[in-house]
């Protein structure tokens, strides 16, 4: 952050020269009136960047779009991933969208690296992140970041993906030995707290991309690599000789990883929040892709019929349509769904359940009533 | 009386032929053999361990399943035929463009270029694409050609027609937006929607546009004898090349939007991208054009004044073509720069090649196929300069034959340099 302070002075001395010696382009914007809300129901009115998505009849949504299972782009051009069924989901809720086929006409994606996100969320650049963000107080805290997160899709923890010939089982055995990581992550940190509170002195190798580490690790110029446990599974796979790099039985960090909006528009964020339960509780209620229609048709169940809308008004408390849900189900199914299609048993990553399994089956996904 | 002859020495040995021409330039003496055996063994080492990665290890198959994406982004499916089109508008109007330009050549089609045609030709059906895409590309080429014999055709029969072929380039840009954007009858399709390789000509081609007539004014400013005009252009140009353009690119992409009135409305990613790159491009023009316009003798400014011409004519007349036609070469050179340095707009979001490359690393079923897809996008960016380059130089070749001075000073600097080396 202080490298873009140091780049503020410098350009704004140099911008009175900028502008006088060429035609500043977009100078013509009008005063804008933020305060203009529609007449929203139940809903509360104060403004809010809901508002700004809906006249703009699109979600623009950040992503990382290079991290195997969680964003990038298919070989047919679709974004694909965890993290983009997420944006997908609140985009549904949103718009009142049930067609898996059109959802991506609403929403815009942007992809963002691990330093440019947080300033394109507080700039309003994207309207929320979803984007392997660890949640953490110093990112969510009014005198941090100061952004709002939703619950968490995915936890993760940090491990180490060493070589196999270094023997190494615990910390203290990598004493000495290049590690490699991915700059301006919460990955970087912790490394650094682990190996000081072991007293471990190691060489930092620092990329800007994941793509960079596990490129240096596989031609051997650092002896291991940090990252989120998910990812180093992954990509431990994708290297020539996969069997010579073990995953160290070692987690060093708590990664919660989940969507985010800016902090003080709880109309906004209330529905990322709320779809992100939704999904849980949708797998909970054993709701999928294929029977949600047959299931609002001949339920008896009075908790099912108020989470699917066809009871109560949840959805507009929520300044929603009352069947939202049924349209995200509609859309990218249950979060047990979202998870086998993208990274768990039905992709090429498969990764266990393991926490991110449902709270019923020993996992950590939980959702409070919808009621 | 003697009838002995002097004795005679034996012809030379002839120093013709590729033995000698072997024997001369490669070991000539001990030196020279153990450099060429040391550097021959380490390359074919190297093309050795290549060939052998490229034939077993490397799966190529990551290419021709993703070659929508490399080279059209996230543009819709549908909508493709449109990027065919604009390819097919570019062919015609680069061949007619290199008629008009080759219409004093003895024969348009040497046997250079008809081998080079030959080469074109087989490349293509090398390339690992669907069959229908075969046919488009060699079609194109027929095309290119056939643009080149009507642009001749043209010269020769309304060379007052063919004067305009600049004009043609503009007409291609518009309609190039119009089939990029949609609107008027197409389907509008957003530029968050573009991507690969067509967006990073896009907006090479767009900087290019904008920082040329930036340029000729920066650097027309910084020889003013306003002082005003002056120090402000010489600000910019020193502003502006002091600072790396990757953080005039965060400059643009972060804080920029922080100058605009609160709640106005952002410009769009992409404008504010190409602003960014002409701009820094066209301080780096302005130095150019300046070399040049210091290069032309006081006597054409004064011989002109004594005709009677303003200084605002005296400028456009005389002083700037003469200026413009010494700094092609640089000039090109500097938009073959601005070409790569699109690669680092992905670090600002724009889905341009570089880009597109490292989503496709990103697709579980092509994890780790770096040396694959890197290979390919190195190859389509070498091919896309080299083109450039060899366009330049033809460019060059056909604006300075009717000015003789310069052709003639360029080709003494060229023979000194290759006398030198």
């Amino acid at each position: 952050m202080r490298k873009w302070g140091l780049m503020l002075a410098a350009a704004t001395l140099s911008v009175a020269a900028l502008s006088a010696c060429s035609p500043a382009p977009t100078d013509t914007g009008t005063a804008a009136s933020p305060g203009a809300s529609p007449a929203g129901g139940a809903a509360a009115t104060s403004p809010s960047r809901l508002d700004t998505i809906k006249s703009r009849g699109k979600l623009i949504c950040g992503v990382e779009g290079t991290i195997p299972g969680f964003s990038f782009v298919d070989s047919e051009g679709k974004y694909s991933g965890l993290d983009v069924d997420i944006c997908r989901a609140v985009a549904a809720a949103i718009f009142d969208v049930s067609d898996p086929a059109t959802i991506d006409d609403k929403i815009e994606y942007r992809n963002l690296d691990s330093t440019a996100r947080f300033p394109a969320l507080a700039s309003g650049e994207v309207d929320m992140l979803s984007r392997n963000t660890t949640w953490t107080i110093s990112r969510s805290a009014p005198g941090g970041n100061n952004f709002a997160f939703a619950p968490t899709t995915f936890y993760d923890g940090q491990g180490m993906l060493v070589k196999k010939s270094l023997n190494a089982s615990k910390l203290e055995d990598l004493a000495g030995k290049s590690i490699c990581v991915e700059t301006g992550t919460t990955t970087e940190l912790n490394l650094a707290d682990q190996m000081r509170k072991a007293g471990v002195q190691y060489n930092e190798v620092k990329f800007q991309d994941s793509d960079g580490v596990y490129a240096a690790l596989a031609e051997g110029r650092c002896d291991a690599a940090t990252s989120d446990r998910s990812q180093l599974a992954a990509r431990r796979t994708t290297l020539p000789n996969p069997d010579d790099y073990v995953l160290m039985d070692v987690v060093m960090s708590k990664e919660p990883l989940g969507p985010l909006t800016v902090n003080n528009d709880a109309r906004l964020f209330q529905i990322i929040e709320w779809v992100t339960y939704g999904l849980m509780q949708a797998e909970e209620f054993e709701i999928t892709q294929a029977n949600v229609d047959q299931v609002l048709s001949s339920t008896q169940d009075p908790a099912v019929k108020r989470f699917l809308g066809a009871e109560g008004d949840l959805g507009t408390q929520l300044g929603v349509t009352n069947d939202f849900m049924v349209n995200v189900i509609k859309v990218v199914g249950n979060y047990g769904e979202i998870y086998d299609r993208n990274v768990g048993a039905n992709s090429t990553l498969k990764l266990d359940r393991g926490l991110n399994n449902l709270w019923t089956k020993g996992g950590l996904m939980y959702s409070p009533p919808f009621r | 009386m003697t009838t002995t002859f002097p004795s005679t020495s034996p012809p030379p040995v002839a120093q013709t032929g590729a033995i000698a021409w072997v024997r001369k330039n490669l070991f000539s003496s001990w030196f020279n053999t153990l450099l060429t055996v040391l550097i021959v063994a380490i390359l074919s080492g190297m093309a050795l361990d290549f060939s052998q990665w490229a034939l077993t290890e490397a799966k190529w198959d990551v290419i021709p399943k993703n070659m929508g994406l490399f080279f059209t982004g996230r543009y819709p499916a549908a909508q493709r035929w449109r990027m065919w089109t604009l390819f097919g508008m570019m062919v015609v109007i680069s061949g007619m463009t290199w008629g008009i330009l080759a219409h004093a050549a003895t024969r348009l089609f040497s046997r250079r270029i008809v081998i080079g045609f030959a080469i074109g030709a087989i490349a293509t059906m090398l390339l690992p694409i669907h069959p229908r895409n075969h046919v488009i590309l060699l079609s194109f080429l027929v095309l290119l050609a056939a643009g080149a014999w009507c642009g001749r055709w043209l010269t020769q029969t309304a060379p007052k027609v063919s004067q305009w072929w600049p004009a043609g380039w503009v007409l291609a840009y518009v309609l190039s937006l119009w089939l990029l954007a949609g609107g008027f009858g197409l389907k509008p399709v957003s530029s968050n929607d573009w991507g690969g390789f067509v967006l990073t000509v896009f907006m090479a081609v767009s900087s290019i546009v904008l920082c040329f007539p930036a340029g000729v004014l920066l650097a027309l400013g910084r020889r003013s004898d306003l002082p005003i005009v002056r120090w402000l252009c010489t600000a910019f140009i020193e502003v502006v090349r002091g600072v790396p353009l990757i953080a005039w690119l965060f400059f643009g992409k972060f804080i920029f939007p922080d100058f605009l009135p609160v709640g106005s409305p952002t410009p769009n990613n992409l404008i504010r991208a190409i602003f960014v790159l002409a701009m820094f491009s066209a301080a780096y023009l302005a130095e150019n054009v300046r070399g040049g316009l210091q290069a032309i003798p006081r006597g054409q400014t004064e011989a002109s004044q004594a005709l009677g011409l303003n200084p605002f004519l005296t400028t456009a007349l005389i002083v700037l073509p003469q200026a413009l036609k010494i700094s092609i070469p640089a000039i090109v050179g500097q938009f073959i720069s601005l070409f790569q340095d699109t690669t680092l707009l992905y670090l600002v979001d724009v889905q341009e090649l570089l880009s597109m490359a490292n989503t496709v690393l990103a697709n579980p079923l092509f994890l780790g196929r770096r040396g694959e897809v890197y290979l390919f996008i190195g190859i389509i960016y070498w091919v896309s300069c080299y083109a450039m380059s060899v366009g330049s130089r033809r460019l060059e070749r056909a604006l300075s034959a009717e000015y003789r001075p310069v052709a003639i000073a360029g080709a003494e600097v060229q023979q000194r340099e290759v006398g030198g080396t």
